[in-house]
């Protein structure tokens, strides 16, 4: 199927693999907002995920100990992230830019070795003869471990958050954590660990940039995926199935992106490039727009300092 | 164990210890850093902090110092605005290119007709495109409730291309050879932007950065706006029923951040860097939260960290030159300055008790 130069087909399968990076982050980010965190320090963990990833990779030559590296990465950022908003209360808005300045100094300097290097190839797991259906076998069954794994992720979310005791204690905190605190729940470990998982998504998610998607080492190659994953929180409302859209279209909008600068379309490559970051904000400004007079589905307690005895 | 109490009021003293204390531990954890990397820690901190101003050619780094710090102040002093009344303009960074776009493409427009009136206009048109670009998320904010933190983050990455595509195409130089990049303004009399003391760094913008210290310190303590925006920011159902109206506050702060980021931008295409390249942006609009954050909001304070920063810019390319330090470990040493300041700043407003609290 071709529309005006694309392979609808090829975009759709290319769709899923260049949306994996923002939908594991956006998928962590929302765990730590919905226990009442913001962290803006998401391009910060992904890009310290994407360096540690690729050293791990490179010097064991297997990618998985890369994405392995790049979650624990991840998660150590988001530790001292934690560390600083929860113990210290620290603003959580100024912690979040500093880890993301922090993170893009630390891995311009970890990368420094590593420029022009290539990683060992992560395998696309074998269907067998599913992958030769015609279209879907394309679309659905043509992509490594990490894609499925991120899907797998959004329904554990969803499930957890929804259905079950810890995932209730998690939103109590994130809507009102002095009545959480009231009733006995450890605010302050709750969000460690949110901002901890949340880390360790957006770690993998650097790591499957630098392994997979480049697949190489450039500095500051996150290119603002991080502050993406951000926006598509906010879009989907803080829910994770609406997670999984926004990132499917940011994902689709970027892979449209390169095969339109691909099929040698008259547009400058510099304003294509813009299309995903401008189209983010018409995105946000839709949702915005809509729940201007709605229901407010931020968590109640988002991005307000804890302090027991206040 | 180790437990918090909330002071009544801000204490004063740790008010103005903390960048103090958060200086030095950085200096401590920064000589750990080059000590990791191989580089004798003191000497490292020694040719960072003390040659660029006291060491043989100081005369030469002392000048640069002003070039550094003068768009450093410059976008710092009015990001502080926002950042005092809660609102987040981090997108300087792209306020600053579109400043330097909408200026050198007059002077490149209209090269080479020489006039007294080219300058005075680029600084116009390069305040506008800041403003511009910053009114894009105000206005979003203000009408849709858009995050502005979002919005004019993006922006930057906006900006980013738009440079590249002009630097590649429509500004590119005729007589360049193929390079990419503008013509350079410096060999353009009535555009350039030339020091105004031979040797000292001092050019229009360093001037520009000194006024907007001394206005924003004026409008910020001494004028009944600069009282509702810190109204505003500490006790915003206060500030709304004293009369404020929070639209107006944020597009006047958006757009005051994006006018200084823009002139910051002109100042430095048309003279510093010269020309419009790929490459013109080097992280000033993010290097200026630093620098607001560690001048504690305040313009005076400002100033002083805008110097210190400099400081760290120069001292990073000796140190890059002289021990072969990355370039990217003042990134980090800039990263972890902040860090330390947003960990101390607990002792401003909690005193640390050991033993168990009674509450």
């Amino acid at each position: 199927m071709i529309v005006g130069g694309i392979d609808i087909v090829s975009l759709t399968a290319t769709l899923m693999g260049a949306s994996t990076p923002v939908l594991l982050a956006a998928t962590g980010e929302l765990v730590a907002e919905k226990s009442g965190v913001l962290n803006l320090g998401v391009e910060g963990m992904m890009i310290m995920g994407a360096v540690a990833g690729f050293a791990a990779a490179v010097a064991t030559g297997n990618p998985v100990m890369g994405f392995a590296m790049g979650a624990v990465a991840g998660a150590l950022m988001a530790t001292l992230f934690a560390f600083l908003t929860q113990k210290l209360l620290s603003n959580q808005v100024a912690t979040g830019l500093a880890l993301t300045l922090f993170g893009l100094g630390l891995s311009a300097l970890i990368g420094k070795g590593y420029e022009g290097v290539r990683p060992p190839p992560t395998a696309k797991l074998d269907f067998g003869p599913l992958s030769d259906i015609p279209v879907l076998g394309r679309i659905l069954f043509s992509h490594d471990w990490v894609v499925y794994l991120s899907l797998l992720l959004v329904a554990v979310v969803w499930y957890v958050l929804r259905s079950t005791r810890a995932g209730l204690i998690l939103r109590a905190v994130g809507e009102s954590h002095d009545a959480a605190h009231a009733l006995g729940y450890r605010v302050v470990t709750v969000r460690f660990a949110a901002l901890a998982f949340g880390g360790a998504l957006a770690g993998l998610g650097g790591a499957y940039l630098s392994l997979v998607r480049v697949p190489q080492w450039t500095e500051g190659m996150t290119a603002g995926a991080g502050w993406i994953a951000l926006a598509i929180v906010v879009f989907a409302s803080w829910r994770p199935w609406r997670v999984l859209l926004g990132a499917y279209l940011f994902g689709g909008i970027t892979a449209l992106q390169l095969q339109l600068q691909a099929a040698g379309y008259a547009i400058p490559v510099h304003i294509l490039s813009m299309a995903p970051y401008l189209i983010t904000i018409i995105v946000l400004v839709i949702l915005s727009a809509i729940h201007r007079h709605g229901v407010q589905a931020a968590p109640a307690s988002l991005g307000k300092s804890f302090h027991a005895s206040s | 164990m180790i437990t918090l109490v909330r002071r009544p009021t801000p204490s004063k003293l740790w008010t103005y210890a903390t960048p103090i204390v958060a200086v030095i531990a950085t200096m401590i954890a920064g000589g750990i850093l080059f000590a990791v990397l191989g580089k004798h820690p003191v000497e490292a901190i020694r040719v960072i902090f003390w040659d660029p101003l006291f060491g043989a050619n100081a005369g030469y780094f002392r000048g640069q110092l002003l070039v550094k710090a003068g768009p450093l102040i410059l976008i710092a002093a009015g990001l502080a605005i926002g950042f005092r009344a809660g609102i987040w303009n981090i997108g300087a960074e792209g306020q600053y290119i579109m400043g330097a776009l909408f200026s050198a493409w007059l002077a490149l427009k209209i090269y080479p007709a020489e006039s007294h009136w080219l300058f005075p206009t680029m600084i116009v048109l390069g305040a506008l495109g800041g403003l511009l670009w910053a009114l894009i998320p105000a206005l979003l904010k203000v009408l849709f409730g858009t995050s502005e933190i979002l919005v004019s983050l993006m922006l930057v990455y906006v900006a980013e291309n738009l440079l590249a595509y002009m630097s590649f195409g429509p500004l590119k130089n005729p007589e360049g050879y193929g390079f990419p990049g503008s013509r350079n303004l410096q060999d353009y009399p009535s555009a350039y932007n030339a020091e105004l003391f031979a040797g000292t760094g001092i050019h229009w913008g360093v001037v520009t950065a000194l006024v907007a210290v001394i206005a924003t310190y004026i409008l910020m303590h001494r004028h009944i706006t600069g009282f509702r925006i810190r109204v505003a920011g500490e006790a915003p159902r206060a500030a709304r029923f004293a009369g404020v109206i929070p639209a107006r506050l944020v597009i006047f702060c958006l757009g005051l951040g994006g006018a200084f980021a823009g002139l910051a931008g002109m100042f430095e295409v048309s003279g510093p860097a010269g020309q419009v390249t790929d490459s013109f942006n080097v992280g000033y609009g993010f290097t200026a939260i630093i620098v607001a954050f560690l001048g504690r909001l305040h313009p005076i304070g400002i100033l002083l960290a805008g110097l210190l920063m400099a400081l760290t810019y120069i001292g990073g390319d000796m140190a890059q030159l002289v021990l072969g330090l990355p370039s990217a470990a003042i990134q980090v040493f800039q990263g972890m300055l902040l860090f330390f300041l947003l960990a101390f700043d607990v002792l401003t407003n909690f005193r640390i008790r050991f033993g168990r609290a009674g509450a």
